[in-house]
């Protein structure tokens, strides 16, 4: 298992920006292809999604790819068993709901992760004040769980959130649901620079992020950019592992030339 | 008898840790009744919750808001609802029939207690939108209401299989000045409708309060609209009391989707010694079919699969087609204060239509759950003789196409 905080941290030293694609797991029967291809074009770290019936943060291209990967019938022990054998080469994380884990178990969950060589969970329908359960079985399970911090997170907030998170603190860009945004606003680069405020952690932008000029301007003030429902678009449209390959190569030429 | 289903003195103490000071009590700021409750949501929406909770503390501890909420309830709503005696269907079960009539009530249900409360406070917090999510089409009506009312903008969401059944509902919205947004997500029903109303709420909430319509979802939206609705039981106490020489009564009875009618009526007989009964859909009973889980923002019982995936409930009635029950419910349950039981989509018709004949009153298909519970256990786990309040949460006109419908298909089956 490849640890993602210390990869990360590593890779920001360096001075490389970091990109983290999200794709659902289980949407298509070549996901894991298309998840092989996206890491071997510059990813690094791969998001995969649990699929969950009630996807309560998510807009309409990632709810469809969870009911397709329902409809194929991907189940957690199913996409987390895929994982294992993927060989992606660099570190996954996990989102998923809470329920999933809770009607898993917190240290079933944790621990069939760490077998995996899953290195990190998102869970966004935790906040903090109900986080340990999870977190507790994760940190001994060697597992990070990221944590979000949104526009409207008042300043006090913002500090405890992110000296609970692990791997990386999850910057939400606007508020809102996932889904492409034709632009970023200014509360995307004020929630950056209040987590930047109180933590050395690198800091990823997701939820909006959709095009390779978007990235470049949010990795201006950012460590990274989580680029989901663009990528999982052209997925559901059918382009494969080819094309998916394709878009997170033109993101991580954005990234660099930035 | 009434004495069987209470729970020992210190049946709140059962958890110290997480149970609220008093049975249907304040509770804390985790929002938590025994292990149910919470607040489970995305970041993004962790202040706005923050933000309600202080809010309507607040505002419920203002004598000036309560006064303004009891009289828009007395001279825009029609309360106080009356409580009607049921000579002839109490002749014909051998218990005492009371009814709550909350069909009475202006929109025809008790959906409008709760949505003056949220949109008087909206107003109060400044903001100028609701959105809501609706299943039967009341909790919607109900709200494009007050916000005809109160001159606010209202966005309701309603799964699209609840658009067809319920298709006067949505013209009669859109009357109210509303916009009604069909869900094609999901199972297409009222779950997938808050799923909608919570994703519009995260982005838009600098100006919109989420009018939820019932005791559902993260604190402190359990307790707030259980608040709202214990007019209800408030009212009924009291009625009750003066028709029954002061006492209380033996049983009291109210339907079950997620839970908002009950948790009112409950909320007024809770330190009672009546029996307290909670009545669902068969096709949709958390209580007796569910598992712990999590969903809408909650901690409660769940009809769901073993990998957590969130079954569709299926009964004749739009409004009780939730896979869930509010918190505080799953916790009454679990201490013993309250039963649930359910009824089928025969044993409703049947007491749809019995009280149609026998008293004159179209029930709505939800309190027909209730009154189809008395009618089956009318002699057997509720003795002769015995009185039973049951709270009429709203009236049949919305089902009368489509009972008219299920007794037409019925006759052609046999």
């Amino acid at each position: 298992m490849i640890a993602l905080e210390p990869w990360l941290r590593e890779r920001c030293r360096a001075g490389r920006k970091l990109l983290v694609p999200y794709l659902m797991g289980g949407m298509g029967e070549d996901w894991v292809e298309a998840l092989q291809a996206v890491a071997a074009a510059g990813a690094d770290a791969v998001e995969v999604g649990i699929p969950f019936s009630d996807p309560m943060m998510d807009g309409p291209v990632i709810q469809q790819a969870g009911v397709h990967a329902l409809d194929r019938g991907a189940t957690p022990a199913r996409v987390v068993g895929a994982l294992a054998s993927a060989e992606l080469g660099v570190p996954v994380a996990v989102m998923t709901y809470y329920n999933v884990v809770f009607r898993a178990g917190h240290r079933r969950m944790a621990q069939s992760l760490r077998a995996a060589g899953v290195g990190a969970a998102i869970v966004p329908d935790i906040p903090l004040e109900e986080l340990e359960p999870w977190a507790a079985e994760a940190d001994a399970a060697e597992v990070a769980t990221v944590l979000l911090v949104a526009p409207s997170t008042p300043e006090p907030r913002v500090a405890r959130i992110c000296a609970r998170s692990r791997g990386f603190v999850y910057a939400v860009a606007r508020m809102g649901v996932t889904g492409e945004r034709e632009s970023l606003g200014n509360e995307t680069t004020e929630v950056v620079r209040r987590i930047r405020a109180v933590t050395d952690a690198p800091v990823c932008v997701g939820v909006g992020v959709s095009t390779p000029s978007q990235a470049r301007a949010v990795c201006e003030v950012a460590d990274g950019v989580v680029v989901g429902s663009a990528l999982v678009r052209r997925l559901l449209e059918g382009g494969g592992p080819d094309a998916a390959g394709e878009f997170v190569g033109q993101l991580r030429a954005a990234l660099d030339a930035g | 008898m009434s004495a069987s289903a209470r729970p020992p003195a210190d049946a709140g103490s059962r958890s110290a840790a997480h149970a609220p000071a008093a049975v249907m009590g304040t509770p804390g700021p985790d929002g938590r009744f025994g292990e149910y409750g919470g607040r489970f949501v995305p970041e993004s929406l962790v202040p706005a919750c923050m933000e309600l909770e202080e809010a309507f503390a607040a505002a419920w501890a203002d004598a000036s808001f309560r006064t303004q909420l009891a009289s828009v309830l007395r001279d825009y709503g029609g309360r106080p609802t009356p409580v009607t005696q049921c000579a002839r269907l109490s002749e014909e079960l051998g218990v005492r029939l009371l009814l709550k009539r909350e069909d009475l009530v202006h929109g025809g249900s008790h959906k409008l207690n709760n949505v003056l409360g949220q949109a008087l406070l909206t107003v109060r917090m400044g903001k100028e939108r609701l959105v809501a999510e609706t299943g039967a089409g009341q909790h919607g009506v109900a709200t494009a209401t007050a916000a005809a009312l109160l001159g606010l903008e209202c966005t309701v969401y309603m799964g699209e299989l609840d658009t067809e059944r319920q298709e006067l509902n949505v013209f009669r919205m859109e009357l109210l000045g509303a916009e009604v947004r069909p869900v094609s997500s999901g199972s297409r029903t009222l779950k997938d409708a808050v799923n909608e109303a919570l994703r519009d709420w995260v982005a838009t909430v600098d100006r919109t309060h989420y009018c939820l319509g019932s005791v559902m979802g993260p604190h402190p939206f359990p307790y707030m609209v259980r608040e709202l609705q214990r007019v209800v039981g408030d009212e009924a106490r009291a009625q009750c009391q003066a028709l029954l020489g002061g006492a209380d009564p033996d049983v009291v009875v109210a339907c079950v989707g997620g839970g908002s009618n009950a948790a009112g009526t409950f909320a007024g007989f809770a330190d009672s010694g009546a029996r307290l009964v909670g009545v669902e859909a068969a096709g949709g009973a958390a209580v007796s079919d569910g598992i712990t889980g999590v969903l809408h923002g909650m901690k409660s019982l769940l009809l769901q699969d073993e990998e957590g995936q969130i079954l569709e409930a299926e009964s004749i009635s739009a409004g009780l087609d939730y896979p869930g029950i509010g918190p505080e419910h799953a916790w009454l349950a679990a201490s013993g204060r309250a039963q649930y039981d359910k009824a089928t989509d025969e044993e409703v018709l049947a007491a749809f239509r019995l009280l149609a004949r026998t008293e004159g009153i179209l029930p709505a298909l939800e309190p027909a759950h209730a009154l189809a519970w008395v009618v089956r256990e009318a002699g057997r786990s509720i003795p002769k003789g015995s009185t039973v309040l049951v709270t009429l949460s709203g009236r049949g006109d919305k089902d009368v196409a489509q009972v008219r419908e299920l007794l037409a298909s019925g006759d052609s089956e046999r």
